[in-house]
């Protein structure tokens, strides 16, 4: 199945009570295959194209606030236009998905794949002290599992989670294993807005404190959670590392391409190990500080300028040298290109 | 008569309905969005909707408006109550629903979620508070302040060859197919308030219907951002903001 296709059908098995979403190259498709399938009379799913962004986030907002499982999708530019809303659902503690298929940017941008919403999606993005789960697939198998998941994450920690994929994904046809028909929840939960039950006291949804001191407690609340979170839900994947003198950190559809120039590196002699972040918040520090002493240097690849490698930088706290290796605006790496940067930028360096 | 004896249970002729809470409001004294508040609490009340009910606040001087209302609320970002709305009546269908709004969350930032959610049919109700001013930030020019009206960002008045013409939305949102029931009400005076009220009871009935998206307009008062006193603002609201604003029913359903 094609990617985005692939992702809108788990959302309907996923058990999604509503999606709201807005057309955008390169994800598109997710709007058109739900309008197309109709869930409505397969599971009673709401789809609705609304008529923008910023409305399809808000009305993922309205859902979320009943207890719903409530999904939207867009590319970068429409991405930039669901961050107020994204803060408010944080800031409110409401659940919910949210995927960007990116595409290069800034501003217009172009259609093509890349990587350069990382900063947007897992330092926050919007305004507030706030944090999105970020989920990065790596394969179309990986987006329709990530959104089963995104949904558990999301209704766990009531907080928003982001599944951060990318034109190559979105766009490219893979085997795919769907998981079964989940049953859509009926589950009321006390902090819904579901109508007032007589003798309770009314249910507010709202990310509002007038008093600072009131206001912080919030924010306190919500860093606790994001520690839980960051103990409990790091997910990575590693390849041949045991022995590895270098490591290549990348995430999403780029790990697959250096996956390849690790093999290549491999033939030659070169002990190269890999680590793939499958969650970029949180992110895998430990794992990467614990790999930082072992190895003789780091090569970052990612499809943009330089994002995820101050992460790396951080996790690696200075223990072991980092270098970065991209290409942006949609133009893509070849394994050839990033064996080449391991070799000069690492190995030589 | 003594003071003790009017506030005896015997004489009683005016209960406060439980559908408001028993907080103090913050309202300035004098503003109209206290009997406004009262009156679509009693609507609901007297359709016995209370537990079916969920309702979004704005962002503006009724943004606490959750609460005075004691019903279900969501707290919706600037302007995006209709969105907000839509998503709770979408997945919540058999529930009632309905927005709060003042002018400058409704007609100016929130332009294209109150038209779309209206032009879509939305099965909603909302009620649109229009005093013509930004009255939480403190007096700034509103969508619908009139020409030549004064505000902190208009000083000298409003002038509508640079800042544009007041924007009578209620009109506007009455051309499209998908609205039902469209009406101009005002809570200035006991008559008008529960004419107000009527119709706020109304579009809470037409919403079983499935017919449409109901718009209750209410002009109202802003005597802070006016400068003016509270009977003051009254008075210049019949003599300048009526005529702009004409009350009575725009839209009604067919017979």
């Amino acid at each position: 199945m094609k990617g985005n296709e692939a992702l809108a059908e788990a959302a309907i098995r996923a058990g999604a009570d509503a999606y709201f979403g807005y057309p955008i190259t390169p994800q598109s498709e997710v709007i058109e295959y739900l309008m197309r399938e109709n869930p409505a009379d397969r599971t009673g799913m709401q789809v609705l194209q609304a008529e923008s962004e910023i409305a399809a986030i808000n009305m993922v907002y309205g859902a979320a606030g009943c207890g719903k499982r409530a999904m939207t999708s867009s590319s970068s530019p429409g991405i930039s236009l669901k961050m107020e809303g994204l803060s408010y659902i944080a800031g409110a503690e409401l659940p919910c998905v949210v995927v960007n298929v990116v595409r290069a940017g800034p501003g217009l941008g172009t259609i093509q794949p890349s990587q350069s919403d990382y900063f947007q999606a897992v330092k926050g993005g919007g305004h507030g002290d706030y944090k999105l789960i970020v989920l990065a697939p790596a394969t179309v198998q990986e987006s329709v599992d990530y959104v089963k998941l995104a949904f558990d994450l999301a209704f766990k920690y009531r907080n928003p989670v982001m599944i951060l994929s990318d034109g190559i994904i979105g766009q490219m046809m893979e085997k795919v294993e769907l998981f079964e028909q989940m049953p859509r929840s009926n589950k009321e939960y006390e902090w819904a807005t579901l109508g007032k039950k007589p003798g309770k006291n009314s249910v507010i949804v709202t990310s509002l404190q007038l008093q600072s001191e009131e206001q912080e407690k919030v924010n306190l609340r919500l860093q606790a959670k994001y520690r839980e979170v960051e103990k409990n839900e790091v997910r990575f994947e590693t390849y041949g590392c045991e022995d590895a003198e270098y490591l290549f950190a990348a995430f999403g559809s780029c790990a697959r391409i250096t996956r390849k120039a690790l093999d290549m590196a491999r033939a030659k002699g070169i002990k190269v190990g890999i680590i793939r972040p499958q969650t970029l918040y949180p992110f895998p520090v430990d794992e990467i500080s614990r790999l930082a002493g072992q190895v003789k240097g780091i090569l970052t690849v990612e499809m943009n300028a330089g994002q995820m490698v101050e992460d790396v930088k951080l996790a690696v706290n200075g223990k072991t040298p980092v270098e970065f290796y991209g290409r942006f605006g949609g133009m893509i790496p070849t394994p050839d290109e990033i064996l080449e940067a391991l070799e000069q930028k690492i190995i030589g360096g | 008569m003594a003071e003790s004896n009017i506030i005896s249970p015997e004489n009683l002729v005016y209960e406060k309905t439980s559908v408001m809470t028993d907080r103090v409001m913050h309202y300035c004294p004098g503003c109209g969005h206290g009997t406004a508040h009262r009156m679509l609490a009693e609507a609901i009340d007297e359709l016995g909707i209370q537990g079916d009910i969920i309702g979004v606040a704005p962002v503006g001087c009724s943004v606490l408006a959750y609460y005075y209302f004691d019903v279900d609320m969501q707290e919706a970002a600037h302007g995006r109550a209709p969105a907000v709305a839509t998503g709770i009546k979408r997945v919540l269908p058999d529930k009632y629903v309905f927005t709060y709004q003042g002018d400058g969350d409704l007609a100016a930032i929130g332009t294209a979620e109150t038209i779309h959610a209206c032009n879509r049919g939305e099965n909603i109700l909302i009620v649109f508070i229009n005093n013509g001013i930004y009255g939480m930030t403190g007096g700034q020019m509103a969508p619908t302040t009139l020409p030549g009206m004064k505000s902190s960002t208009s000083p000298r008045g409003r002038d509508v060859s640079t800042m544009g013409n007041p924007l009578k939305i209620t009109e506007l949102v009455a051309e499209l197919t998908g609205t039902y029931f469209v009406t101009r009400q005002s809570v200035h005076a006991p008559a008008n308030a529960r004419k107000a009220k009527r119709a706020m009871k109304k579009a809470l009935e037409y919403q079983k219907l499935n017919k449409g998206t109901c718009f209750v307009e209410i002009v109202s008062n802003c005597p802070s951002g006016w400068k003016m006193t509270p009977a003051q603002s009254n008075k210049w609201m019949e003599e300048n903001m009526f005529p702009f604003y004409p009350l009575g029913d725009i839209k009604v359903p067919e017979q």
